[in-house]
């Protein structure tokens, strides 16, 4: 393959004829740099999507009380329904299997003070549950636990940013952090990837929230998750079960829109999969449309090279070159141009998707990337039908009688 | 040098076969400068294709300096032509973006002399056409003459037993065709075997020999008084 003399022959045949190199070359990187782009930005879509899930488990369900908007069964319209431990223990008790973790949560806002250093946090009392639920990742101590529930014990778990806040430099793990004149024991340091705002919250056991705070059973709202063993058309079924059940319990109207809401992401999660899909067939179609018109353009010029080389073969043939020289020729010119250019088009792609960057953020395009795999065999594959496309009219050419080529002016 | 027997050759032209070449008989000595002449549709240049191996004829035999010339395969028919032949056309036909001195190291190049042995050659023969100061030129940048005779050191950088012309001077005014003639009979001078496909008298005359073509046929072969070209140039 590697003949010094014959690529010297291309090379000189490559630069002499600019403009026929630069009508291939410019085809065949212009497909991939558009393929690359186009692939980029479905990429980028399919981040944008993806990425509003990570935060949170995808299969929570919210239950929470509002105030009844009709009158039932003699009680009064605009009757608040508040939820107790006893409301938390029937969904463990009730929906065995079909849970997977629940907890209660006790909204609160908490002043926080360490030495000189206070600030005001959300406060979240929760059962030990509540960490796989919001996907909370301890970066030092440890989460709340059964003990910290039962013997009610004054332990919290803070936010990374209520340490950097409020300890500056300092390890908050087994300090002190006095709330509202009372002094809560740190035993853990957590991080969230949801954002600034997750990582501003202390949470302590329900339990001792109720003791502390006025001595009842009150929660303002409960979340699950549901067992991912259930299709999306189960859990939404599970979802419109519990809310019955608690209508049921509440002595609510069945159609009072406001009193128990029941809020799961199933449903959500079912349309952005249709949207999902979209995408993919999308970027699939788009995709291999941008290589089918690539490869006929390569086609084209490939043709268009040939019939312009015909005489210049002819030439060739009648000076003693055998026509697999003349196929070899032909091809590995075209080879050589489609692999720089390919490669240009390629490097280029990637640099204009990194211009865009998070630019395109407000437009849902979210880090456009595409993996080097996929377009290192798009280029394979605009190469080959590059080759396929130039070997038809090559061997036709080295095939035509030398005088037939010399013939045509 | 060349041996033809009972040549035969049809195209065939839809349903009809043209019969170009009706059994030619014909035969070259080394040395010779033979001048093929006939009007258009006389079979000429078939004759010429077919010595060139450009084109093969459907009956009889040809030799080529004792060799067979048969069912060669193109691979081997370009080997061949590499070999033993040179060809000068009416169009020139060089390779516009070769220079004069590319173009006259390309049969070189197929015979797979280094790259040294090519230009080396090369500028031997553009010196025997008179044209080292044009090596590095471009086609477009010579006149007609002059690609012509870029050409003639093309087709003569091979060493080919054989230099076939197929009206060659086809292209060009009649100063500039004596020209190109005064340097084929100084080739042919030095020992060459040269067959000139022409129809002009004058350029006929400059050979030693003309074979006339009809109808496919040869009607006349006569050896003539060579007319020199360089008393006109």
């Amino acid at each position: 393959m590697f003949d010094r003399d014959r690529w010297g022959e291309i090379f000189e045949a490559i630069g002499k004829n600019k403009l026929r190199t630069f009508l291939s070359g410019f085809t065949v990187a212009l497909g991939i740099l558009i393929f690359t782009i186009l692939l980029g930005l479905g990429n980028g879509l399919l981040n944008s999507f993806l990425s509003s899930f990570v935060d949170d488990a995808q299969n929570v369900i919210f239950i929470r009380g509002g105030n009844t908007s009709k009158a039932y069964k003699g009680f009064q319209e605009n009757r608040k329904i508040q939820f107790k431990n006893e409301d938390f223990e029937f969904i463990k008790e009730n929906y065995i299997g079909k849970v997977e973790f629940a907890t209660p949560r006790i909204y609160r806002n908490g002043l926080a003070k360490y030495k000189k250093e206070s600030g005001s946090y959300n406060v979240r009392a929760v059962h030990p549950d509540h960490q796989y639920l919001e996907k909370t990742i301890m970066m030092k101590g440890r989460y709340l636990n059964e003990a910290d529930l039962e013997e009610r014990t004054k332990n919290i778990v803070i936010g990374r940013l209520v340490e950097k806040d409020l300890f500056k430099n300092e390890n908050a793990l087994g300090k002190m952090l006095e709330m509202d004149g009372i002094a809560y024991k740190i035993v853990g340091v957590f991080q969230d990837s949801g954002g600034d705002n997750e990582e501003r919250i202390i949470y302590l056991s329900y339990k001792t929230a109720q003791l502390l705070y006025g001595n009842n059973d009150h929660i303002n709202q409960i979340n699950l998750t549901y067992n991912m063993v259930m299709s999306t058309e189960q859990a939404i079924a599970f979802a419109n079960q519990i809310e019955e059940d608690f209508k049921k319990k509440f002595k609510v109207a069945p159609d009072d829109q406001s009193a128990i809401r029941v809020r799961s992401f199933a449903e959500d999660i079912k349309e952005t999969m249709v949207i999902l899909g979209g995408i993919y067939v999308i970027i699939f179609v788009v995709g291999i449309g941008t290589l089918i018109s690539g490869v006929i353009g390569i086609g084209n010029i490939m043709t268009f090279s040939v019939k312009e080389r015909t005489k210049e073969l002819g030439i060739r043939k009648a000076l003693g070159a055998s026509p697999r020289s003349i196929i070899a020729m032909v091809l590995q010119e075209s080879v050589l141009i489609t692999s720089v250019a390919g490669y240009l088009g390629l490097i280029l792609g990637i640099f204009a998707l990194k211009m865009i960057g998070n630019n395109l953020e407000e437009f849902f395009i979210l880090n456009p990337r595409v993996e080097t795999g996929v377009i290192m065999i798009a280029t394979m594959v605009l190469i080959f039908f590059g080759l396929l496309a130039g070997y038809i009219p090559a061997r036709r050419a080295a095939k035509i009688k030398p005088i037939i080529a010399l013939r045509d002016e | 040098m060349i041996e033809i027997k009972d040549l035969h050759k049809s195209y065939q032209m839809g349903s009809n076969s043209l019969h170009v070449l009706k059994g030619i008989n014909f035969s070259v000595k080394e040395g010779e400068l033979v001048a093929i002449m006939g009007s258009s549709g006389s079979g000429k240049s078939t004759l010429l294709n077919i010595l060139g191996m450009l084109d093969e004829a459907d009956g009889g035999s040809y030799f080529l300096d004792n060799v067979p010339i048969k069912g060669l395969n193109e691979t081997k028919a370009a080997q061949y032509r590499n070999k033993f032949l040179g060809f000068v056309f009416q169009s020139f036909n060089l390779i516009n973006y070769k220079t004069a001195l590319e173009n006259v190291a390309l049969p070189l190049y197929y015979q797979r002399k280094n790259r040294k042995e090519r230009t080396e050659k090369a500028m031997n023969y553009l010196g025997k056409v008179g044209l080292t100061n044009w090596a590095t030129h471009l086609p477009s940048e010579l006149s007609g003459g002059q690609k012509q005779r870029v050409a003639i050191a093309r087709a003569l950088a091979a060493d080919p037993k054989v230099l076939l012309a197929d009206e060659p001077t086809g292209a060009l005014d009649s100063t500039t065709s004596y020209e190109v003639m005064d340097i084929i009979q100084g080739i042919n001078d030095e020992g060459k075997t040269i067959l000139v496909v022409t129809h002009e008298q004058d350029i006929a005359n400059m050979c030693k020999r003309i074979v006339h073509l009809k109808d496919g046929v040869i009607v006349e072969d006569k050896e003539v008084e060579q007319v020199r070209a360089s008393q006109y140039v």
